[in-house]
């Protein structure tokens, strides 16, 4: 139930776009998020973005991991 | 950058293997580590991954309550199979519902049996419905955690049409999660906590829940890596003595959550006691709509009676159990023998995020 899918957005026209799930291409309300922008990465749920996703983030949490994880086998 | 590249990083072989490592130099450090999740789509992901089996064996997850089709209670189905025989009345429900059995029968037989019920693939489609059938009544079950409600709370915030209301049942983690605490039926060391519920509420209503009860709790996304270092995250806090609340889901989850969201359901609903199958009644859990609001409430707009003596679910079945994390689909007599998919006997074989349902088509990866 709680499954959102992530969407490239393609078009926003004030309250909905018109998002990509890879192929498949939608309308959807963004109406809970402010300031979405077409090339934004959103997770959709029941139709509704919940959040734009951060991918540079993303991508730290797991350099992070690869860092921490490397200089632990090191130490053994 | 592309999406693609992220998602290949949460689901690369080579560090979930260091990761798996890390989780077994951890659990060393402790005598065992029970760990709780509260969502159906994390209960997907380790049973299709099968981490179960990558884990130590003093270190189990096992599912609680996540599963909002699961936890609704009969009452509120009931109330919507009335509805749905009501002339002049559609109602529309998300598909995971629909085969869910209640007091008597599922919507899917009361559709057989005539009463009008459309699945619906979100809120938005019910109000076009609506829109489209100014002659009938359009009633929307409104199930859903914290992910789902804002999106009720934004329709009905919006002047939705007149034809249109709802069946009220939304339901909210963090008051479950202090239940299943208060209930001290299982060991609970650690909860690993619903991605996109918390992409709406954040991390802040938890922090209570760590300081009152010394329990640590890891917001954790829905690729396998991140349920991995969820774990990993947890043992570390379990080692070094600490609880706290920490987010590993940082491409999605914000410490404050989607306020905006937030606000729409602020602006709708007010905490209520509600009734969760298997579990009972949980103080502040459930919504209902604040004055201003209740000409959209279907239950008194057609004066429906609502019999909460009904029992949850039919002798034999352990759904209560699964839900409350106190054992696992295999540990019910009657799961894949009089329980299946196709002829469920509890609601955790019927919805895709299910903890039955899952075991069945996906594997045996329970603890062995």
């Amino acid at each position: 139930m709680c499954l959102a899918i992530p969407a490239k957005v393609l078009e926003v026209s004030g309250d909905t776009a018109i998002v990509d799930f890879g192929g498949v291409k939608r309308e959807i309300c963004i109406a809970l998020l402010e300031n979405v922008k077409p090339g934004d990465y959103v997770l959709v749920h029941t139709g509704f973005a919940i959040q734009v996703i951060d991918e540079e983030e993303a991508m730290e949490t797991l350099r992070l991991w690869e860092e921490l994880l490397s200089s632990q086998q090191v130490e053994v | 950058m592309e999406l693609e590249k992220v998602l290949r990083g949460y689901r690369s072989a080579e560090l979930a293997k260091k990761v798996v490592e890390h989780i077994n130099a951890l659990a060393k450090e402790v005598e065992e580590a029970n760990i709780v999740h509260v969502c159906g789509t994390h209960e997907y992901t380790i049973v299709k991954s099968g981490i179960r089996s990558l884990l130590p064996p003093n270190v189990e997850v096992r599912s609680g309550p996540g599963c909002p089709v699961c936890v609704c209670p009969p009452s509120d189905i009931d109330a919507a199979i009335e509805l749905a025989f009501r002339p002049n009345v559609v109602v529309t429900t998300f598909g995971d519902m629909y085969r869910v059995p209640s007091t008597k029968y599922s919507l899917a037989e009361a559709a057989a049996k005539g009463a009008s019920v459309r699945v619906v693939y979100g809120i938005g489609d019910a109000v076009e419905l609506a829109k489209k059938m100014p002659d009938k009544e359009v009633v929307h079950f409104a199930i859903g955690f914290e992910t789902t409600a804002p999106s009720t709370a934004y329709v009905l915030s919006a002047d939705p049409p007149p034809n249109f209301s709802i069946v009220p049942s939304h339901r909210l983690i963090p008051p479950a999660i202090e239940h299943l605490l208060n209930l001290g039926e299982a060991r609970i060391d650690g909860f690993i906590l619903p991605g996109h519920v918390s992409t709406i509420i954040g991390a802040k209503p938890y922090r209570p829940i760590s300081q009152k009860y010394r329990v640590p709790q890891v917001i954790a996304g829905f690729e396998p890596l991140d349920v991995l270092i969820g774990v990993a995250m947890l043992l570390q806090q379990v080692v070094e003595g600490r609880s706290e609340v920490e987010i590993e889901y940082t491409r999605s989850v914000r410490e404050e959550g989607n306020v905006r969201a937030q606000q729409f359901m602020e602006k709708i609903f007010e905490p209520v006691e509600a009734g969760w199958r298997g579990i009972g009644k949980i103080p502040k859990s459930g919504y209902r709509l604040r004055s201003g609001y209740e000409q959209y409430n279907a239950i008194s707009r057609f004066e429906v009676e609502v019999d909460e003596s009904a029992p949850d679910t039919k002798p034999g079945c352990r759904c209560g159990e699964i839900l409350r994390g106190l054992c696992y689909p295999q540990d019910c007599p009657l799961f894949g023998k009089i329980c299946t998919p196709r002829s469920p006997w509890g609601p955790c074989m019927v919805s895709s995020e299910g903890a039955c349902f899952i075991a069945y088509r996906y594997g045996k990866s329970v603890k062995l």
